[in-house]
């Protein structure tokens, strides 16, 4: 697994595409696969919007990218070096490049939003630092900047149950940016928030995209959403890539594609 | 009324009949006439009982603490049983409960691991302190280290528990930002179990300081020694003033460890 330890630079200067994904497959049960050979190419910058109807394998698919899920076959280039291929130490490493936001917001409740927002240093900072809460002083710097540009200044000693649901994600947002990753996974970001608070969650999550040059893949049930604020559309349905490419260009006879049917458009 | 009743007539039952269940209840009801029968339990048993108790009552006041030094040095020495028994036995539950987690530990140490605790659980502290007393010797850390085999048993077992209850959501956000295990049982697992875990080892404690009293009925140190004396002795004055002793400090320890779960909530 040493070999597999990405050389610094190799991957970036070969391609600056982010991800590769290629021939990715996930079976939970054997013969019945959720994903079926996805093959996806993301730019090193940019929304990519992943739409499609429940069920259809959109959360396993940005699950595999990080690991959480195992991919049953397939390969996943991140600036050059296959994912799918890593454990231990090497694939905690590539994860710390990896910021991730869930559709629950997925905070520690009974931490602290500080602590949270520490927790996105944990791939950084030693298990002894994160037990006495002896953080660096830069990191904890830069959580209470990010605080502020989430509009949540003042609530670093807030406990995360005592938070409302947009307030968490915007600390669920603030935790992936802690990472300094190279790239944003967001499942579902917004599915639990109402409509207001959901357009506010995806400007603040593209506005940190394009401020520091981070590629972001969102999940996203809302078509109406992905059209606004995705450079990028990937429809998909039944564990297939049906549609890929811009969202000006998605039309009805697509999401009719995708999600099936054409009652449910009026 | 009856048109409604025709109604469902030909659908099927809304509640289905358990008769597994009843005959379960109409056994367990035969087997309980069955052993008071044996027992020979019967209501003159138990009046000839209730008379022998009045007696016994009657010798027992006014409670006698003319031998007070002997009643606080054998608390004093229960006490330290307990808390050394409960310190002892929580700090080797942490990681033996952790290990019989199956949400985060593989099978092969999980079930080991849950070998071990029903081992310890599997005998009556007094049981583990005649063993001990037999192995090291008469006194108080025969005492130890029965209670620390029992609070083992009982407290890994709670905290695996705990462990299995805990938010997989919250700890695969750590987790996805590369934190190695050990910070992802700190910010992500401990935070979840801590409160309980507080509460179980108050609730241990509360259990060892009762149980400490007891295992000097077999030689393990503390007043038991004593009130087996003064039962053996007919001194049932003493042994009233001793049980008034035990009662307050368990009340006390009820007040302190509920104090405690305050805290720490």
């Amino acid at each position: 697994m040493q070999a597999s330890e990405i050389a610094p630079g190799v991957g970036s200067a070969e391609d600056s595409r982010a991800l590769v994904l290629r021939g990715l497959t996930k079976e939970y049960r054997k013969g019945s696969p959720v994903l079926r050979g996805i093959d996806l190419v993301l730019p090193g910058s940019g929304l990519t919007a992943i739409i499609g109807p429940s069920g259809t394998g959109k959360s396993t698919l940005i699950r595999c990218i990080n690991r959480l899920v195992q991919p049953t076959s397939g390969e996943i280039l991140f600036r050059g070096q296959d994912l799918a291929k890593l454990s231990g130490r090497a694939l905690r490493n590539a994860r710390r490049r990896i910021g991730m936001v869930f559709q629950e917001y997925n905070l520690v409740e009974r931490l602290t939003v500080m602590e949270n927002l520490l927790c996105g240093r944990l791939g950084y900072v030693p298990a002894w630092r994160a037990w006495l809460r002896k953080f660096p002083p830069g990191d904890i710097a830069r959580a209470f900047d990010l605080l502020d540009a989430v509009g949540l200044p003042d609530f670093a000693t807030r406990r995360a149950d005592a938070l409302s649901g947009g307030q968490r994600q915007r600390v669920g947002i603030a935790r992936a940016i802690m990472q300094e990753p190279e790239i944003i996974l967001a499942d579902e970001p917004t599915s639990s928030l109402d409509p207001k608070t959901s357009v506010e969650i995806m400007e603040i999550l593209s506005k940190f995209a394009s401020e520091r040059g981070i590629p972001v893949i969102v999940n996203i049930h809302n078509v109406e959403l992905a059209r606004r604020f995705a450079s990028r559309v990937v429809g998909m349905s039944g564990g297939k890539v049906v549609y890929d490419g811009p969202p000006q260009e998605l039309t009805e006879a697509h999401l009719k594609q995708i999600y099936g049917g054409e009652n449910w458009m009026e | 009324m009856s048109d409604v009743a025709n109604q469902n007539a030909d659908r099927p039952k809304p509640f289905a009949v358990n008769w597994g269940a009843r005959l379960g209840w109409c056994l367990l009801a035969l087997y309980l006439v069955y052993a008071c029968a044996q027992l020979g339990f019967s209501p003159a048993r138990f009046s000839a009982g209730l008379e022998h108790g009045q007696r016994f009552l009657e010798r027992m006041f006014p409670p006698n603490f003319t031998r007070w030094q002997l009643i606080a040095s054998g608390i004093a020495e229960s006490l330290q049983i307990a808390v050394i028994a409960t310190f002892a036995g929580i700090l080797v539950s942490l990681p033996i409960g952790l290990m019989a987690s199956r949400n985060l530990m593989p099978g092969w140490i999980s079930w080991p691991a849950r070998g071990f605790i029903a081992l310890c659980r599997s005998f009556h502290p007094i049981i583990v302190a005649i063993l001990f007393v037999k192995a090291i010797g008469f006194g108080a850390l025969a005492g130890v280290m029965a209670l620390i085999v029992a609070s083992i048993g009982f407290i890994s077992k709670l905290f695996a528990e705990a462990i299995e209850e805990i938010s997989a959501k919250q700890v695969e956000a750590v987790r996805a930002t590369g934190a190695g295990f050990l910070s992802v049982l700190i910010m992500g697992v401990q935070p979840q179990v801590l409160p309980r875990f507080i509460g179980f080892a108050t609730y241990q404690l509360d259990s060892n300081l009762r149980n400490s009293t007891m295992v000097g009925i077999v030689g393990g140190g503390g007043i038991g020694a004593s009130l087996f004396t003064a039962y053996q002795r007919f001194d049932f004055d003493v042994v009233l003033a001793i049980l008034i002793v035990i009662v307050s400090l368990i009340m006390l320890a009820e007040i302190l460890s509920g104090w405690a779960r305050k805290v720490f909530q």
